[in-house]
């Protein structure tokens, strides 16, 4: 099948929850197979991404590093079964994506909040998208605030709020319905080192809480590392799958861990293959 | 302050203070600099205007130009004062001329550019006729309109419709089509339907645009009404206006301009309150940018 073509409902991911009886370890949470996208443009074809094949499994923090171009977004937004594939299958737990994905939350470079909503509508239009009980979403809505340290910013509007601060909002919005899944793209890259520090700490902890599985995409090597339990190391456009490497790192891991042997070798790892492809040079 | 060259900074260093003490001092500051502002914001544009009309009454009487050429401030508010029951009465007909001509471009204008932007074949047929209908000149089209509509109300509505409608349309088109495209992907994770996200997201977001279409629309429907009453009809500030050439009573034809001056003022202020209610925050923030 040339083009899966997202119009047509066939099936559909709906919410599925994490189940016991469901063997995490033996069915990937999100898999791609063999996925190529290529856009059509007036200088002609353009190839975004190339013969992707990766599986994900339940509960990891998976991130996809990678230069400006690679294709990251791209793959983002049709996983997020926003963007249809040219070619190949995005399969979550078993079914294939046909339409835009709910069972997620998903997380832009910009926060994307609503400018006429406060800090608690922007959350809240989560929960009445999906018709959640308003009561006790109000009640996580402030619990989330609180956790991002953001109590008592509830009547905030956006434009009242800092740069960090409105993307803690729609980190708090991408969870208010516990997602099984969480895309994000780029969500810290406009923020500034100690603001960025930050929310690493703070998606950290809120995945360890809930042991979501998260696809992260980032060009950042330190936050990758940091974060992931695996890191996909992306080549220059087209993107294709450079490297696996799967980080054995302790958690939590703490701000001290970055300076540490371990650290430091995986970060080597990654900056001599960015090297090697030219992605960086060093005179 | 030897040797500086342009404007000083507002500091002053005598004796060292407290943090406490300057930050009094800075706020005083603050408080003295923001009540002069707005008692400017007031006094400026008043004695520009006084300014203006005692120069233009010192003139007229000064070189002994006749009231028939320009009549004196002065002329012009007793010619005011004389007439005002006959412009408050030919007032309120053009009021409702325009005001019915506007609300004409809303009911038509807002569902002609959701048309357009949510079906490109309806957009690519109707728009070229929509550009073209706005390059011919409307005001040709005034003596059509009483050939086919007659002397009454009907046809300066029409031609008040007429003028006013394009840019509702277009503030609503561009409002609408300029949504960030990641606030629509943002809607299809949540699981929003179309008309929820219209609703919730896409209105709302073109809202600002909308309005910008509404306040040229208003202004454009006081010249359509005038118009309508220029070609043909026995009622209307227009018609005042046509009858007091006639008479060559310049003084009136003023007071006729100046009731005409503070009745667009009015209603474009009308549409801006009605704005500030509907969309209070991002009023805020274009006034903020303006500022």
């Amino acid at each position: 099948m040339a083009d899966p073509g997202l119009s047509t409902t066939l099936t559909r991911p709906g919410e599925p929850r994490a189940t016991p009886a469901d063997a995490p370890a033996a069915r990937p949470y999100l898999e791609f197979r063999n996925l190529t996208k290529v856009y059509a443009t007036d200088d002609g074809p353009v190839r975004a991404l190339d013969q992707i094949s990766l599986a994900q499994r339940q509960g990891e923090f998976l991130s996809i590093l990678g230069p400006s171009g690679c294709g990251k977004s791209t793959l983002m937004m049709i996983a997020a079964g926003l963007l249809p594939a040219s070619n190949g299958l995005v399969v979550v737990r078993g079914q294939r994506v046909v339409a835009p994905r709910t069972d997620i939350g998903i997380i832009f470079q910009s926060p994307v909040l609503l400018e006429w909503r406060t800090a608690l509508g922007n959350i809240m239009l989560q929960a009445e998208a999906r018709h959640l009980d308003r009561r006790g979403a109000e009640r996580r809505a402030r619990e989330l605030l609180t956790a991002v340290g953001l109590a008592g910013f509830e009547g905030k509007y956006p434009d009242e709020l800092s740069g960090g601060m409105r993307q803690r909002v729609s980190l708090c919005r991408a969870l208010i319905h516990n997602p099984p899944q969480l895309l994000m793209d780029e969500p810290f890259g406009a923020l500034d080192a100690l603001t960025r520090d930050q929310l690493v700490l703070d998606l950290q902890r809120l995945w360890n809480e809930t042991r979501m599985t998260v696809l992260f995409i980032t060009h950042s090597v330190a936050e990758a590392v940091f974060l992931s339990d695996r890191v996909i190391v992306m080549t220059p456009r087209p993107g294709r799958i450079d490297r696996v490497i799967d980080i054995d790192l302790p958690r939590p891991r703490t701000l001290a861990m970055r300076e540490s042997p371990e650290f430091n070798g995986y970060n080597r790892q990654i900056l001599d293959l960015l090297l090697a492809r030219g992605v960086l040079r060093e005179c | 302050m030897t040797g500086t060259t342009g404007p000083h900074l507002e500091t002053s260093y005598d004796a060292p203070l407290s943090i406490e003490e300057v930050e009094a001092q800075v706020q005083d500051r603050r408080v003295r600099r923001r009540s002069r502002a707005r008692i400017s914001a007031v006094i400026y544009p008043v004695m520009t205007v006084v300014g203006t009309l005692v120069a233009w009454e010192f003139a007229t009487r000064a070189f002994g130009i006749p009231a028939y050429l320009l009549p004196a401030p002065s002329q012009i508010a007793v010619s005011l004062a004389e007439n005002a029951a006959l412009i408050l009465k030919h007032g309120w007909v053009t009021t409702i001329e325009i005001v019915l001509g506007f609300l004409l471009s809303i009911v038509v204008g807002v569902p002609l550019a959701l048309a357009i932007f949510m079906w490109p074949a309806f957009s690519r047929s109707v728009l070229p006729l929509l550009v073209s209908s706005q390059a011919m000149p409307k005001v040709a089209v005034a003596p059509l309109f009483l050939v086919w509509f007659g002397f009454g109300l009907l046809p300066k509505v029409l031609i008040a419709f007429l003028i006013a409608f394009f840019p509702i349309v277009i503030g609503t088109a561009v409002g609408l089509a300029s949504i960030e495209q990641e606030k629509i992907h943002l809607a299809r994770s949540m699981g929003l339907g179309t008309a929820a996200t219209f609703f919730k997201i896409r209105l709302p977001s073109a809202l600002p645009s909308v309005f910008g279409g509404l306040k040229i629309s208003i202004t454009l429907a006081v010249v359509g009404a005038v118009v309508g009453e220029f070609v043909g009809g026995d009622a209307g500030l227009g018609y005042l206006l046509m009858v007091a050439n006639g008479n060559i009573d310049t003084p009136l034809l003023f007071a006729g301009l100046v009731a005409l001056t503070v009745q667009g003022v009015v209603l474009f202020f009308l549409v801006e309150l009605v704005e500030r209610l509907a969309i209070p925050r991002q009023t805020a923030a274009v006034v903020a940018g303006l500022a």
